[in-house]
């Protein structure tokens, strides 16, 4: 029987339903806390087992420690690539862009000047979001330039090394709501839809989760979506524009799945585990 | 085992595993379980970083 491994830096439900689920399919799962792992160009297979699954709560850590397995020639989900495309938003953008999955318009801008006259050209409102960054944190709407230079001043003063490339984004006319598929392998497992009274609807953020249907469109679109990225396993995010149907605005490496488990019978930790158990390399 | 902040008892469960998380019930501090040769520890918990998330 393979040895599966999860790899994480905070236990959390997902986690625990991951290892339960490997358990219980015999595949006697290694815990790895990513934070113990002391590692070099020297260093053996051990404690990765035959394939794992990144499960890092730090985008960061997690992007560095896939890089150390698979230089030891271990299946990690999601590969290096596919984390280094979706932890970034441009990058990810970029992506679904280059292999024509509908996204809303997105505007790149290189510096602070240039993001504000990009504002001045398209109009307000926009929604300007961080290249790296989860659960809604420094999604904002964009609604006046007073609320643009605000935002530019906050950059400036921290200046870290994302912080002069501004993604801004049209502000969708959508429900309150947008949908979640959690696709396994390009295959759609489960979706949601997340409501909110709010701009934002992540659950992170006290948003609410629903049934939702996963309808021939979502299926379809979810499916490029992944194969836009490099595949794996990922949480497709959608929204549903008033006039041009399903944009696809966001594909998520270490997808958590506490919340849409509640409003799904699929097994998603099964799921991933049976896929991750596939890389196992023979 | 006491609260290495302000030393209120926390209680851990026997079969809690390394790398869960749990609370001090007076001062809020998070701790994260760690076994150390079959022992329980207590760690102060990270804080929430710039890059966490999904």
């Amino acid at each position: 029987m393979p040895r599966l491994c999860i790899a994480f830096d905070r236990l959390r439900a997902e986690e625990k339903m991951l290892r339960d689920s490997a358990e219980g399919a015999g595949y006697a799962p290694l815990m790895v806390d990513a934070k113990t792992v002391r590692a070099g160009t020297s260093s053996g297979a051990a404690p990765f087992g035959d394939a794992v699954l990144e499960r890092c709560v730090s985008y960061f850590r997690g992007l560095h420690l896939s890089a150390h397995i698979e230089m030891l020639g271990i299946p990690v989900v999601n590969t290096l690539a596919v984390a280094s495309a979706c932890g970034d938003k441009l990058l990810m953008t970029a992506r679904l862009k280059a292999a024509g999955v509908p996204t809303p318009e997105t505007h790149f801008a290189f510096s602070a000047e240039a993001a504000a006259e990009c504002a001045e050209r398209e109009g307000y409102p926009l929604v300007i979001k961080p290249l790296v960054g989860s659960w809604g944190r420094g999604v904002v709407p964009i609604r006046d330039r007073d609320a643009l230079d605000a935002i530019i001043e906050i950059r400036s003063v921290r200046d870290g090394p994302h912080d002069r490339i501004y993604y801004l984004q049209e502000l969708v006319d959508r429900p309150p709501r947008d949908i979640r598929v959690v696709t396994v392998g390009g295959e759609p497992v489960a979706a949601m839809y997340r409501r909110s009274g709010g701009f934002k609807t992540n659950l992170a953020l006290d948003g609410t989760q629903e049934p939702c249907r996963i309808t021939p469109e979502m299926a379809e679109l979810a499916s490029r979506a992944s194969e836009a990225v490099g595949g794996g396993i990922l949480g497709v995010d959608m929204m549903e524009d008033r006039s041009r149907g399903l944009l696809v605005h966001e594909v998520n490496n270490t997808v958590e799945f506490k919340g849409i488990s509640r409003v799904t019978e699929a097994d998603i930790p099964g799921a991933m585990v049976g896929y991750a158990a596939g890389l196992v390399r023979k | 085992m006491n609260c290495p902040e302000c030393d209120a008892p926390i209680s851990v469960p026997d079969d809690a595993a390394a790398g869960e998380l749990v609370a001090c019930p007076d001062c809020g501090a998070d701790y994260e379980v760690a076994r150390s040769g079959g022992s329980l520890e207590l760690k102060k918990a990270e804080s929430i970083g710039e890059d966490w998330g999904e």
